[in-house]
């Protein structure tokens, strides 16, 4: 969970300065502060967070193959928003109402991510039932993006939910967004034989290596140095 | 403006001027008054044509730079070195973001539109902070940047926050206050470095010998040279000259180089007495007028950026235009498809 906060995270600060609006350079900024908030704190708990952000290689990171996804255009990145913080919103609303580890965080964080889904729902909106090449924009970006979808309820290791029902209310609310929003929701497979549970498992899409390559260089350049 | 009676003036020379009455000496009468007795100039009141250009121009170009100076540092955001670095900076860039609002949202009172200013960034016709043309080469930095380029900024604006034009002013409240936060980032950070490793300390050392010099130009041309300063020193947007800021600014600076243990690169900084001041070596202004007509080292890649972001973005602004027209208009999505 820390990883996949900590990529995406990642993933969206890559916007800064690319934004198609001044408000959107401010929320996709915001959404990643907020992941990376996250993401530190998650991370903390399982050891120290700049060790596990920098040291670790590709096939030790546990995140989902869905967050590692490079942004694409701005519905590419809308889409991918909007699977995965509909995911990460009913995860921490259950373990928010749990006495596990997570339950402190998550009762704090279900509120962030409750705002990104808010965001990430109502551009959705605007570009599928905007302009014709806004509708087939979206539409692109949900069918290619669909097939990391399964992974996200392949149980974790240590994190006690009911999976089965967190995927049909996040079917439930996804397929609303999208009909909403006049797009069709894809009928294509959301798992396979490589892609359930393989980024669970350190298998990783090709565009993660360089990614990591980016943002560990400086930290592995300089052993043991504090900044 | 400021006061009440200021207000009651200003209010009925709107309200009691017929329409096509052309009282030009008056209103001007009015607004000298105002502006000598320190009064703020807002929105509606009558303002000279030269000082309502002269502000836009400066508003915007202050907008322009909160804009392409989120290019240098976001260069690094995917690249900090830990992740309270990455937090912090992120954070950094999104408030320049946010600077950038306010300040256009400023402009607009004067009557020109965000889009219309944008506009004339990106064909060149505007300009924003010639610091921003640097290159950022390594992490180091991103502190030189916080700690010289904003601590210059900082230095520069604090004094707008005594501006004549309110709406400018209560802005340029806002923006210092989270500019001195990022000021003592950048400072802690360059600190950092100074007390790490040798490569670390000397990472340190080159950023700020590559950025002291530019910071020292932030302040604009010299006294002699400025063609705005008199004009905008009488109308109180400018509170102090170029060389009085620079020179309050390498006041500062000195002692705080000497706490972080790394020198400035001018072998004729040194304590005048006499002056009560340091003096310091002569600014390159080749090198100024050549970025600012630009021809420095980034000029061509800044505008180049902002301009492509705008493009690529013009299909989603056109979606959210297009859904909004539609939904208020009472056409469902499903009427559409």
């Amino acid at each position: 969970m820390g990883d996949d906060a900590l990529v995406l995270s990642h993933r969206l600060g890559e916007w800064a300065g690319h934004a198609p609006v001044l408000e959107e350079e401010l929320a996709l900024a915001n959404i990643a502060l907020d992941l990376l908030g996250q993401a530190r704190v998650l991370l903390s708990m399982a050891g120290d967070e700049d060790e596990l952000a920098f040291l670790r290689e590709e096939r030790a990171f546990r995140n989902l193959q869905l967050v590692e996804q490079p942004g694409g255009d701005f519905a590419h990145t809308i889409a991918r928003q909007l699977f995965f913080s509909a995911y990460q919103y009913l995860l921490y609303g259950a373990l928010a109402g749990g006495d596990g580890p997570f339950a402190p965080l998550a009762g704090k964080a279900v509120k962030e991510t409750d705002y990104h889904r808010d965001h990430a729902g109502q551009w959705t909106l605007r570009l599928g039932d905007g302009t014709e090449e806004s509708h087939g924009r979206m539409q692109r970006a949900v069918d290619a993006l669909w097939r990391y979808t399964g992974e996200m309820f392949q149980p974790v290791e240590g994190v006690d939910v009911d999976w089965t029902a967190l995927e049909a209310a996040w079917l439930e609310w996804t397929g609303q967004v999208l009909r909403r929003a006049t797009l069709t929701v894809p009928d294509g497979p959301r798992t396979g034989a490589w892609a359930a549970g393989a980024g669970r498992q350190g298998l990783h899409t090709e565009p993660f290596g360089r990614m990591l390559a980016e943002m560990q260089h400086l930290h592995r350049s300089h052993p043991g140095a504090a900044w | 403006m400021a006061t009440a009676a200021a207000r009651d003036t200003a209010d009925s020379r709107a309200h009691d001027v017929p329409t096509g009455t052309d009282d030009t000496a008056g209103h001007q009468r009015a607004f000298d008054a105002a502006v000598a007795a320190d009064e703020r100039i807002e929105p509606r009141d009558w303002m000279p044509d030269a000082y309502r250009a002269t502000l836009v121009r400066q508003i915007a170009q202050h907008a322009h730079s909160e804009i392409i100076g989120m290019q240098p540092e976001a260069n690094w955001i995917t690249r900090a070195p830990s992740l309270r670095r990455k937090a912090i900076l992120m954070a950094k860039v999104q408030d320049e973001a946010g600077h950038g609002l306010y300040l256009y949202s400023a402009a607009e009172t004067l009557g020109v539109s965000r889009e219309e200013l944008l506009d004339k960034l990106h064909s060149g016709r505007q300009k924003y902070s010639s610091i921003f043309n640097y290159p950022t080469l390594t992490w180091a930095d991103v502190g030189a940047i916080g700690w010289l380029v904003d601590g210059a900024a900082i230095t520069n604006q604090v004094p707008l926050c005594r501006c004549s034009y309110g709406p400018y002013a209560r802005a340029m409240v806002r923006v210092c206050k989270e500019e001195s936060f990022h000021q003592r980032q950048g400072y802690e950070l360059l600190l950092a470095l100074s007390k790490g490793t040798p490569e670390q300390h000397a990472m340190a050392q080159d950023a700020v010998d590559r950025w002291w010099w530019p910071s020292l130009m932030m302040f604009g041309p010299p006294d002699d040279e400025s063609q705005h300063s008199a004009q905008s020193m009488a109308w109180k947007i400018k509170r102090h000259s170029n060389d009085e800021l620079r020179q309050r600014f390498v006041d500062i600076c000195v002692p705080q180089a000497e706490s972080l243990g790394l020198t400035l690169p001018d072998a004729d900084l040194r304590w005048n007495e006499e002056r009560g001041h340091h003096d310091f070596g002569a600014i390159d202004w080749t090198e100024f007028w050549d970025v600012l007509k630009g021809n420095g080292p980034c000029n061509d890649e800044r505008l180049t950026r902002r301009r492509r972001a705008h493009e690529e973005g013009a299909w989603v602004r056109e979606a959210a235009a297009a859904h909004a027209a539609r939904h208020t208009n009472g056409e469902t999505g499903a009427a559409r498809a």
